[in-house]
C-alpha cells in the first residue's frame, strides 16, 4: 500500500474550525442559561432596590415593605398548603390506580387524560373557579360554618360568592394534581419487579404487595413530586387572581369573603396600573416569591435526585 | 434505599395471620367488587333524597357508602386481608374518579359558555370602537401567534444547542451538572417572575413603563427554554451510540455527525418536544399581562408598543367586560375555549409527530 501517497484529509482544516465553532456554540448556549438565571436574580434585585431602600411611609400601605409583603407571603403559603394537603393523597391514589389497578390496556390512555389537566391554561382554571367551582361550594361553606364553625378555619361568616381561600386552594390542588401524579407514577413504575413478584408469590394481596414493595421504594419520589407541586402552587397567578376575593389581612378563616392575597395574584392585579415606586414594590414582592420558589424547587430536586443516585 | 428495614420484619408477621373467614377459603365472585360498590352507591340515594337532593352530595355519599358496603361484605365473607385490599381498590379508583370531575366540569363549562361567540366575526374583527355587542379577538390571535413564534425563535436554538452540549460535549463534567441542575430549577420559576424579569430587563433599556411584544417573547422564552432542553436531551440520549461510532469510523467530524446523523435520527422526538413546549407557553397569561399589556387594535410589530394576546384578552374581557357585561364575558369564554382548542391541538400534533415520524429503529 502506498500510504504515503494518500492525500491529507481534505476537511482537516474545516473540520477543526467547524468542530470548535459548533462545540463553542453549544457551550455558549449552556452558559447563556446560567447567565439568564443569574440575570433574573440581578435584574429583580436592581428593580426592587428602590423599594427596599425607600422610607416606610412611601411604600404602599404606608408601613414599610415588610408590612406590605408579609400578608402576601402568608396568603401565598396558605393557598399552596391547602392545595398540597388536598392534592397529594389524591395524586398518589391516581398514580397507584394508573400503575397497578387500572386495566393494562387502559392505563396509558388514563395517564394522558390526567396529563390533559396540566395542559389547560391557568386563566381558564380561573374562569372555571369563578363560574363553576365557587358557586358549587357555597352550600358546603354554609354547612361548614353551621356544623364545624368551632374550628377557627371554618369560623365564617361564609362567603355568599364562594370566592374564598378554600376555593382558591382547591383550584390550585386541581392544577398541581397532574404534576404530583406524573412523578409518583414514574417512581411507582420503576419499583423493582422482582420485589413485587416475590411479595405476590408469598401470597400477598395486591395492596400488601404495594405496601411492602412499592410504597417504601417510591416514598422519596412522592415527596419530591409534592414539593415540585408546591413550587408550582406558590407561583400560580391568574387562577388565584380571578378566584380569590381579596381584602387584605392575615386570617386563617378559609370560608369568609375577607382573604389575604397572594404575591403572584397581587402583582398581576396591580402591576398594569402601577407607576413609580409601586412598580418597584411589586418587583420586590416578586423577588421574595422567586427566592421562596427557588428554595422549594432546589430542595425538591435534591430529594428527587438523591433517589436517582440510590437507584443507579 | 432510605428505609429498607420496615419491609423485612413485617413479612413473616403478615403471613401467619389467618383469620377464620380467610382460612375457609370463601371468595366473592369476580363481579363482586364492582357490584357491591354500585349497590352501595345506589343505597346512598336514599339519604341524599332525605337531606335535599344535590348531585355533589350524592356523588360524595355514593363513594363513601359504596366503599363501606364493599369493605363490610368482603370483611364478613373473605376476611381482613382481602377486605383491606378491596377497600384500597375502592379508595384508589375513587381518587381517579374525583380527579376526572374537575376536568369534565371544566371542559363542559368552557365549551357550553364559549361556543356561542365562536363565529366568523370573532376571528375577523378586533375591539376597536366596540363597547357592547360584537367585537372579536383577531388582534389578540395575531398577537399570540407573533409573540409565541418569537419566543420559539429565541428558545429553540438555545434549548437545542444546550441539549447538544449536555449530551454530546458535556461528558458529565462540572459545567454540565450545573446546567442540568439549574435547568431543573428554571422549570420551577413562577411565570409571573419570568414576566417581572423581562420587564426589569426592558425597563433598564427603554425606561420604566415599557410594554413590548418582544419583552413578552423574552419572558415566555425563560419558561420555554428549560422545557426544550429537557425534552431534547431525553431524545438525544435515545440515539444509539453505534450510529455515532459508525460516522466517526468513516471519518466524519463530530459536528457533522451531530447535524447529519444524530439530529435527523432524533427528528421526531425533537418535533414532539418543541411542539409540547409551545403548548406549555401559549396559554401563559401572567408574564404577558405585565410585559405586553393589552390593546383594542391590531399591532403586528412586536418592537413597537403594546399588543393584544389571547390569554390577556380573555382576562380583561372577563374582569373589565364593559356595559352591559354579558357581551364581554361571552367574548372571554370564547377566548378561553379557543385557548383550550389551541393547546389541545398542539398536544395532538405533538403525538402525531412522534407517531408518524418515529425513527426507523433497527428491530
Amino acid at each position: 500500500m502506498t500510504t504515503t501517497e494518500t492525500p491529507p484529509l481534505p476537511t482537516t482544516g474545516r473540520r477543526q474550525v467547524g468542530d470548535s465553532v459548533f462545540a463553542g456554540a453549544a457551550k455558549a448556549a449552556g452558559i447563556l442559561i446560567l447567565v439568564v438565571l443569574a440575570g433574573v436574580a440581578i435584574f429583580l434585585v436592581t428593580e426592587a432596590a428602590p423599594a427596599i431602600t425607600a422610607a416606610p411611609e412611601d411604600v404602599p400601605g404606608g408601613e414599610g415593605l415588610a408590612a406590605y409583603i408579609g400578608p402576601l407571603i402568608f396568603g401565598t403559603l396558605l393557598a399552596a398548603v391547602i392545595a398540597l394537603v388536598v392534592a397529594t393523597p389524591l395524586a398518589v391514589g391516581i398514580a397507584l390506580f394508573i400503575t397497578y389497578f387500572a386495566p393494562r390496556k387502559l392505563a396509558q390512555t388514563l395517564g394522558y387524560v390526567v396529563d390533559l389537566l396540566a395542559a389547560i391554561p391557568s386563566v381558564v382554571f380561573g374562569f372555571w373557579g369563578i363560574f363553576a367551582l365557587a358557586p358549587a361550594l357555597v352550600p358546603l361553606f354554609g354547612w361548614l360554618e353551621d356544623n364545624l364553625g368551632f374550628i377557627p378555619l371554618f369560623a365564617g361568616p361564609a362567603s355568599s360568592t364562594g370566592r374564598t381561600m378554600l376555593t382558591a386552594g382547591l383550584v390550585l390542588a386541581v392544577m398541581i394534581l397532574p404534576i404530583i401524579s406524573a412523578i409518583s407514577r414514574e417512581v411507582f413504575r420503576q419499583a423493582p419487579a422482582l420485589h413485587q413478584e416475590a411479595a405476590l408469590a408469598l401470597g400477598a394481596t395486591r395492596w400488601e404487595m404495594i405496601k411492602m414493595a412499592v410504597l417504601p421504594y417510591g416514598r422519596s419520589g412522592v415527596i419530591g413530586g409534592a414539593m415540585l407541586g408546591l413550587g408550582r402552587a406558590l407561583g400560580e397567578t391568574l387562577a388565584i387572581a380571578l378566584v380569590l376575593s381579596v381584602s387584605g389581612g392575615i386570617t386563617f378563616n378559609l370560608i369568609s369573603s375577607g382573604n389575604p392575597s397572594t404575591i403572584a395574584a397581587n402583582i398581576a392585579l396591580n402591576f398594569p396600573e402601577s407607576t413609580g415606586l409601586d412598580v418597584n414594590t411589586l418587583i420586590a414582592s416578586g423577588l421574595a416569591l422567586f427566592v421562596i420558589t427557588l428554595a422549594v424547587n432546589m430542595a425538591a430536586r435534591y430529594v428527587v435526585n438523591r433517589r436517582a443516585d440510590f437507584t443507579e | 434505599m432510605s428505609t429498607p428495614t420496615p419491609t423485612a420484619p413485617s413479612r413473616p408477621e403478615a403471613a401467619p395471620e389467618f383469620d377464620l373467614a380467610a382460612e375457609s377459603g370463601n371468595r366473592l365472585p369476580r363481579f363482586a367488587g364492582w357490584g357491591l360498590f354500585v349497590l352501595g352507591a345506589l343505597l346512598a340515594a336514599a339519604p341524599t333524597a332525605l337531606l335535599g337532593w344535590s348531585t355533589g352530595l350524592f356523588v360524595v355519599l355514593a363513594i363513601v357508602v359504596g366503599t363501606v358496603v364493599t369493605w363490610g361484605v368482603s370483611r364478613a365473607v373473605e376476611g381482613r386481608r382481602k377486605s383491606t385490599d378491596r377497600l384500597v381498590t375502592c379508595l384508589v379508583s375513587s381518587a381517579f374518579a374525583i380527579a376526572m370531575v374537575p376536568l369534565f366540569s371544566l371542559v363542559y363549562t368552557v365549551v357550553s359558555n364559549g361556543v356561542g361567540r365562536l363565529d366568523a366575526e370573532f376571528f375577523t374583527s378586533s375591539m376597536v370602537g366596540v363597547i357592547g355587542e360584537g367585537g372579536g379577538a383577531y388582534h389578540a390571535i395575531m398577537g399570540t401567534l407573533i409573540v409565541t413564534a418569537l419566543a420559539t425563535l429565541i428558545s429553540v436554538p438555545i434549548g437545542v444547542l444546550t441539549a447538544i452540549y449536555l449530551v454530546e460535549y458535556g461528558n458529565r463534567g462540572r459545567l454540565s451538572k450545573w446546567i442540568t441542575f439549574l435547568v431543573d430549577v428554571m422549570t420551577g420559576i413562577p411565570s409571573i417572575v419570568a414576566g417581572l424579569f423581562a420587564y426589569a430587563l426592558f425597563a433598564l433599556l427603554f425606561g420604566p413603563g415599557v410594554r413590548l411584544g418582544v419583552a413578552g417573547a423574552v419572558a415566555l422564552s425563560v419558561l420555554m427554554i428549560p422545557v426544550v432542553v429537557r425534552s431534547v436531551e431525553e431524545v438525544l440520549k435515545l440515539v444509539p451510540n453505534e450510529l455515532r461510532e459508525a460516522a466517526y469510523a468513516l471519518g466524519v467530524p463530530k459536528w457533522r455527525t451531530i447535524i447529519k446523523v444524530v439530529l435527523p435520527t432524533a427528528a421526531a422526538g425533537l418535533g414532539t418536544g418543541i411542539t409540547l413546549s409551545i403548548a406549555r407557553v401559549v396559554g401563559e397569561t401572567a408574564p404577558l399581562l405585565i410585559t405586553v399589556g393589552i390593546t383594542t387594535a391590531l399591532n403586528v410589530n412586536p418592537f413597537d408598543g403594546r399588543m393584544a394576546t389571547l390569554p390577556v384578552y380573555a382576562f380583561y374581557q372577563l374582569t373589565q367586560p364593559g356595559v352591559p357585561p354579558e357581551f364581554g364575558i361571552n367574548r372571554a369564554w370564547t377566548a378561553a375555549l379557543l385557548l383550550i382548542i389551541l393547546v389541545m391541538a398542539l398536544n395532538l400534533i405533538a403525538r402525531l409527530i412522534s407517531r408518524v415520524f418515529a425513527p426507523k429503529t433497527n428491530r
